[in-house]
């Protein structure tokens, strides 16, 4: 915010900081903001969801999965995936599991489209990718914890 | 940073890169990377050391090559062999093979019309050229453009280039580039703002990611030779918030720059100075339309507001604004470089120069594509993209993404150029062009689309708001089979009126998708509703 010279324009920027230090954005962080940029709590919070990027729940604790649903992934099964995915979880997109082990998200484009259908885990972005390979991985994420 | 200097740096690199025997560039683009392309590097790089070969072989990472579907892609220089789906384990294999026969089974054959039927100006470094080295840049007679302006050329000169050149703005709309800069140039005011438009929220396009991570420093002088001309002294580089290699390579890029002095103060001892910076977008779809980015900038929510006053004459907190797309500004340096004759000798009447694809669905070879005006779409799917892959018939391309249309078998032999494409019911777009095969059904598509314009509706003027739920809902229905013949009035009345009475871009293109694919398909709508008259 100091780089900025604390102006009204900064508050994207930090959002972005703050979500990227601590993962997600909480009620504290964004009435710390408001009040450091003199803004009202209701345009930061505003802001803060208008935009899909940003997160005002804790993701899972250690893992995530996005899914791809881009035109060219949806044309090649993408929904397919998340329905099952969706089923396996037994959580929604922007959800996390009740362990809060893995948290599901999807993702409107990442731009690889001619890997697709795109799915990246814990940021790895992964190719061709089927709806048992990724049940496969999260198996492994959760075998691997216990 | 003087001229003299930047031929020193120039000479000094190429002749470091002519001192080799082979140069390994290995493809970092996020399609390859995905593929673990960086592995594939140390790897590389540890065989050569192991060998003792660093005088002679250098590896470097570069920009995407455009054949995503063969990633990881390798190519040896001067020797032009190109190796596809490389993997670790051929590392060994491939220094081993450097002086002898090119490896058979990984090697990629360059003469296929993919290669040879492109016309690369927007992505001549592209996979040529290290990303995090300004020097490479400088090698490929980077940054050449914005002195010889700097020096030799008075800032109308360098409008008058752009509008001989008849480029037009490549985000979607094709707006005149050349008119819109005099446009701002004519106004006087105290401060002036470039803002480069790098929001490619369109899913299915990756042109200008592609071209943030291969080539950042064409974008920045792109950006300087824009402010040059229209008297700007700061610029902002928008970036969607998903694209983090082309953010990280945005920002050394801008701290080189500045090192060397192409980016500051008093740039090559003129009085003209340009300070650039980077934001991120959050994720926002309407983002990319001018006066929401204007508004994201500024810290607020990415609401548009009504046209005019243009940002041109009132943009960034109220001063004149150019706003620019990615590839509209890498064209510039070339444009400059080579004057603006040579740019509108390529392409058509109208639509001049070239435009970069992402060429996505049920081809053989998906990727990045650069291909003159003019170019019929059979040429582009069939020829440049090899064809449909086996198993799968032709059935619709879609161009423009949720703001373009379906275009049926009929109109492959269309040459591409933004009129033409405006005449049969959709738009150039950014450049997503996206082949669908028979087993995709065209309502399905149309409501996808829908749903995509719902969400990112950003909820400031009603036809969008709400005709989106609206349509999207009716779509539903014929996707459910439930649908009736009066759904079908309804839904031409309702796309018709969200077209009109939309606020933004958005909006008045929300129901394109639907009406091309009505336009054309209009019989699988009418199997949806006989299937629900059936039911009944």
């Amino acid at each position: 915010m100091r780089r900025m010279g604390y102006g009204h324009h900064a508050l994207i920027e930090t959002l972005h900081s703050i979500q990227e230090s601590f993962g997600y954005l909480d009620e504290d962080a964004l009435r710390y903001v408001a009040t450091t940029l003199r803004l009202p709590l209701s345009r930061v919070y505003g802001v803060a969801t208008f935009y899909q990027f940003f997160r005002l729940k804790p993701k899972g604790e250690h893992h995530t999965c996005v899914i791809c649903v881009g035109t060219a992934c949806h044309l090649k099964g993408a929904t397919t995936i998340l329905e099952q995915l969706e089923q396996r979880l037994g959580i929604k997109p922007g959800g996390a599991t009740a362990d809060g082990k893995v948290s599901l998200l999807t993702a409107r484009c990442l731009a690889s489209c001619g890997l697709a259908p795109a799915v990246v885990l814990d940021g790895k972005v992964m190719g061709k990718f089927t709806a048992d390979a990724a049940i496969a991985w999260i198996q492994k994420w959760v075998a691997h914890d216990t | 940073m003087i001229p003299e200097e930047l031929e020193k740096i120039a000479l000094a690199t190429r002749a470091e890169q002519e001192a080799l025997s082979h140069q390994l560039r290995v493809c970092t683009g996020t399609g390859c990377l995905a593929l673990h392309s960086d592995h594939l590097k140390d790897s590389l790089t540890s065989v050569i050391k192991q060998r003792g070969l660093e005088q002679s072989c250098a590896v470097k990472g570069v920009g995407c090559m455009g054949l995503c579907a063969l990633g990881p892609l390798v190519a040896i220089q001067p020797q032009s062999t190109l190796y596809q789906r490389v993997t670790v384990d051929d590392a060994i294999a491939i220094i081993d093979h450097l002086d002898t026969q090119p490896i058979d089974h990984l090697l990629c054959p360059t003469d296929i019309p993919f290669f040879q039927r492109q016309h690369k100006i927007v992505l001549e470094n592209t996979g040529q050229i290290d990303p995090d080295h300004i020097e490479d840049y400088i090698a490929a007679d980077g940054y050449t453009a914005l002195i010889q302006a700097l020096t030799e050329m008075t800032p109308s000169e360098v409008i008058e280039q752009v509008v001989r050149s008849g480029l037009r703005g490549r985000g979607g709309a094709g707006y005149p580039t050349g008119l819109k800069w005099s446009t701002v140039s004519k106004v006087r005011s105290t401060r002036k703002f470039v803002i480069c438009n790098g929001d490619e929220g369109d899913p299915g396009a990756f042109m200008d990611r592609s071209v943030l991570e291969s080539d950042p420093h064409r974008i920045i002088e792109g950006m300087a030779l824009a402010a040059y001309a229209v008297g700007a002294s700061e610029g902002f580089i928008y970036v969607r918030g998903e694209y983090d290699l082309a953010i990280k390579r945005l920002k050394t890029a801008i701290r080189q720059a500045e090192r060397l002095g192409i980016l500051g103060k008093s740039i090559c001892s003129t009085t003209f100075d340009f300070h650039l910076e980077t934001r991120l977008g959050a994720g926002a779809f309407v983002c990319g339309e001018e006066t929401a980015l204007i508004a994201t900038i500024e810290g607020q929510r990415g609401n548009p507001r009504p046209r005019p006053p243009y940002p041109a004459e009132y943009g960034l907190w109220g001063f004149p604004t150019l706003i620019n797309n990615v590839e509209t500004l890498a064209n510039i340096p070339p444009i400059i470089r080579n004057g603006g004759d040579w740019f509108a000798a390529i392409g058509i009447d109208h639509s001049k120069g070239t435009k970069v694809f992402s060429l996505t669905g049920p081809v053989r070879n998906t990727g990045l594509i650069e291909v003159p005006m003019g170019m019929t779409l059979r040429e582009i799917i069939f020829e440049v993209g090899g064809g449909m892959t086996e198993g799968h018939a032709f059935k619709a391309v879609q161009t423009g993404g949720p703001s373009g249309g379906c275009l049926p078998e009929q109109h492959l032999d269309l040459p591409v150029g933004y009129d033409s494409l405006a005449q049969v019911g959709t738009i150039m777009g950014s450049g997503g062009m996206i082949v669908i095969d028979d087993t995709a059904s065209m309502v399905d598509v149309a409501r996808y689309f829908m749903e995509f314009c719902k969400t990112e509706s950003c909820g400031k003027c009603v036809p969008c708001r709400v005709g989106t739920v609206q349509l999207s809902n009716l779509l539903g229905r014929f996707t459910e089979g439930s649908a009736t013949a009066e759904d079908l009035t309804l839904l031409e009345e309702l796309c018709d009126l969200v077209k009109q009475t939309s606020l933004c871009g958005l909006g008045q293109s929300a129901p394109n998708p639907v009406l091309s694919t009505l336009r054309y398909f209009r019989n699988e709508y009418l199997a949806h509703m006989a299937k629900g008259v059936a039911t009944q």
